[in-house]
């Protein structure tokens, strides 16, 4: 099953080579990886989707809680959350697509960010679903190039990082 | 006053305690070596190959309790040490192993001798720093010893720059420290603790299965009160060997792939399995799927990672082996009475009839081959009253020694489990007697293993490490050959070593002892004498070349089935091989 997890860590050289080394290492699925600081510099948010049955996803957490530049870890599928991922689309645009292409980014509140004679750029944000529905839309009029954030995602609430000791105590 | 990041390294290393370091030099940490040479506190062991210094500097640790420490340098340096970091961390030992780099300036620019050492030694280590400004030396040595010796231990390099370990600073030696992303769960969950107890009362088939962190939280104390005070039996993974007294009358012995039987059968039949300091490794399972299915699981472990990694557990509680297993004994010295006993009466009656029915056997003739098994139980016998440290390598030996050298205490066994390292055992047990310069420190090893640092002969005659090496020496890669037998038809691929050196010539010529036992009668008399000189000693022993190592649970295999000997094809195989005397080497029996 997908699982969000969100790791505060330490914003310094090397921590991303540890996760990422982590995951290789042992195997885990990153399906994407997002990273940047917080409103304390001192501190990086990453966002990692990964995927597992419930067993890896112990692990993962435990494992991530385990590297000594790591803060915090929760796993967001145990919470309310919201998430979105921000996608740039540059579509090939003959004149008589044009308009085409305006009304698809409408009904999908995307926004043209850049445009040349023969190209629109598009910015979309949004959930897998509408990333996906929008790509699918647009396809037939030609995506030249198509880069995608991966996921960011924030609890709705304030939440307990996952400890697993304090988890298990609450399940028995 | 300002001091070079040299000497601010030397004066951390001794503010951590720090006696002894095992080293090699070279060109980036030149000015390291210079300081060291210029002071007096710090004994410098000079090894002759890195691997060597890395295992030193893990047998030191695993005989004190202490971080060992071994100071590397660049590029080559650093790679030669990767071995024994992955193996400190495979096992928990705590290490803080110092490299040198290249100049600040020139790092990324592949300059001479230049490696990516903190890339390098990421997977194997429990942290590591590049430190590239010597004003955060000081505070970098005090964090690598908190972090390798708190929690679950393990090694950590500290990677320095030939700028930063020439700059100036000045020296302030912080006196604590404080990580936000790291901090060990000592204390265990009281409301566990408790379901434990009332698990562990209630159990009529109970079982200790105790490791390697019994040993280094020093719970050896507490598992013994656990275990006399709840009469449950004691199962020792290889790694928790002398955490419990192995000729104690609730010692089981060594449980897992070459466990006794009582200690395997105990596991499989149990209806409580209480694990502390250990982590349910595949040596010790087998097969995961029928791993002790009556059982509820307690595990006690102070890395969270380690519980339901492998096996699902009932009463998970992370926190320091010593510290639960006093909360634990309080619980229980409450509660127990008679009624265990009788309770458990049929389960012990259960586990003698194990005992009595396939003890741990080989067969010795007077004038036969010497058999290796029983080299390590003359050795045991006629040194355990000195108290002595046993290192050993890897393979059919390191089991042998597993099963009949019955060590009382903790901190007594070095031995490479996790990483499987041969070539550990001989500098290990030099970084042990460079700890303990009095005490008695054995190398038991096979001539395949020791040939693997055996350079460090050099370093033990230099700087006065009588370390004894017994060799088993059967001129295989024993192990290998006894699988090639049991599951590759008898085709020993690489596994013959053919002519191995003549080991008492090659103690010889680094100017140590080389001793030979060519037949039974003589070896207790070598042995002796081996114990007897105050130098390093190699004692050669050609042992029975075809002997294999029972019980044997085969890989992936289920816990109560173990092989207790050759099977029968193979038992006529070698009736029918030509029979090998140490007059006769040569003769091989081939597939």
């Amino acid at each position: 099953m997908e699982h969000i997890i969100s790791v505060t860590v330490e914003n310094k050289f090397g921590v991303l080579s540890r996760v990422a080394g982590l995951f290789s290492g042992r195997g885990f699925n990153v399906e994407s990886l997002s990273v940047a600081p917080t409103l304390d510099p001192s501190m990086s948010q990453m966002t990692i989707v990964t995927s597992g049955d419930e067993r890896i996803i112990e692990q993962i957490v435990k494992q991530l809680n385990k590297l000594i530049d790591v803060i915090k870890v929760v796993d967001l599928n145990e919470t309310e959350f919201v998430s979105r991922e921000t996608v740039l689309i540059r579509v090939h645009t003959k004149a008589e697509d044009r308009a085409e292409a305006l009304r698809i980014v409408d009904i999908f509140r995307a926004n043209v960010i850049d445009s040349t004679p023969s190209t629109y750029t598009i910015e979309v944000s949004g959930d897998p679903k509408k990333i996906e529905a929008i790509i699918n839309l647009l396809q037939p009029l030609g995506i030249k190039d198509l880069v995608r954030t991966g996921r960011v995602a924030v609890a709705r609430e304030p939440v307990r990082p996952a400890t697993v000791q304090a988890k298990k105590v609450a399940r028995e | 006053m300002k001091l070079n990041g040299s000497e601010i390294l030397i004066e951390s290393l001794k503010r951590e305690g720090v006696k002894t370091i095992f080293a090699l030099p070279g060109g980036v940490v030149l000015k390291i070596f210079d300081m060291l040479h210029q002071q007096k506190d710090l004994q410098v062991i000079l090894t002759r190959h890195e691997q060597g210094a890395g295992h030193m500097a893990e047998g030191y640790a695993k005989a004190t309790g202490k971080a060992g420490v071994a100071l590397v340098t660049s590029g080559p340096g650093m790679t030669n040490v990767i071995t024994a970091l992955a193996d400190a961390y495979m096992d928990s030992v705590p290490l803080v192993c110092i490299s040198g780099q290249v100049p600040t300036s020139l790092i990324g620019n592949d300059a001479f001798q230049e490696a990516d050492n903190v890339g390098l030694s990421r997977p194997c280590t429990k942290y590591n720093f590049l430190v590239k400004d010597v004003n955060d030396l000081a505070a970098t040595i005090k964090e690598a010893f908190y972090i390798a010796t708190t929690g679950r231990p393990g090694p950590v390099l500290v990677d320095i720059p030939k700028d930063v370990s020439m700059n100036k600073a000045e020296f302030v030696y912080p006196n604590s420290v404080s990580i936000r992303g790291y901090n060990p769960t000592y204390e265990g969950n009281k409301w566990q603790i408790k379901q434990a107890a009332e698990a562990i009362m209630k159990a009529k088939k109970p079982i200790l299965y105790v490791g390697g962190g019994v040993v280094f939280s020093g719970a050896a104390q507490e598992l013994l009160e656990l275990a006399e005070m709840t009469q449950i039996p004691v199962d020792m993974t290889l790694m928790g060997l002398g955490a419990f007294p192995g000729e104690h009358p609730l010692s089981m012995g060594m449980l897992g792939m070459h466990g006794t039987y009582q200690a395997n059968m105990a596991m499989h039949y149990s209806d409580l399995v209480i694990a502390i300091g250990a982590r349910f490794d595949d040596r010790v399972t087998g097969k995961v799927s029928e791993f002790c299915p009556y059982a509820k699981v307690i595990h006690i472990d102070i890395d969270p990672t380690s519980i339901r990694k492998n096996i699902q557990v009932d009463i998970p509680i992370v926190g320091d082996c010593k510290t639960v297993l006093r909360e634990l004994n309080q619980m229980l010295r409450a509660t127990v009475n008679g009624e265990q006993k009788d309770l458990r009466k049929p389960w012990w009656d259960q586990i003698r009839e194990w005992e009595a029915a396939h003890p741990l056997t080989y067969q010795q003739d007077a004038d036969g081959p010497i058999k290796p098994q029983h080299v390590v139980k003359r050795l045991y016998e006629l040194t355990k009253d000195r108290d002595p440290i046993v290192s050993t390598d890897v393979g059919q030996h390191q089991m042998w020694a597993a099963q009949y050298f019955k060590l009382a205490k903790p901190n007594r066994w070095l031995t490479s489990g996790g990483l499987g390292t041969m070539g550990f055992g001989f500098p290990a047990a030099m970084g042990a007697q460079a700890a303990f310069p009095g005490r008695l420190v054995l190398c038991i090893s096979g001539d395949g293993s020791i040939q693997m640092n055996m350079q460090e002969m050099a370093t033990a005659v230099v700087s006065k490490l009588p370390v004894k090496i017994i060799v088993l020496n059967n001129r295989f890669h024993g192990m290998v050959r006894q699988w090639q037998d049991l599951f590759y038809e008898g085709r020993y691929a690489s596994s013959y070593l053919d002519t191995t050196p003549d080991f008492v010539k090659l103690a010889d010529a680094y100017g140590a002892v080389g001793l030979r036992a060519n037949k039974v009668a003589d070896l207790d008399e070598v042995l002796k004498e081996a114990i007897a000189v105050d130098k390093p000693v190699i004692v050669d022993v050609p042992t029975y070349q075809f002997e294999n190592c029972y019980p044997m649970i085969p890989a992936g295999g289920c816990n109560h089935e173990m092989m207790l000997e050759d099977p029968p094809e193979l038992k006529r195989k070698q009736a029918g091989a030509p029979k090998v005397t140490p007059e006769d080497k040569d003769t091989v029996l081939t597939a």
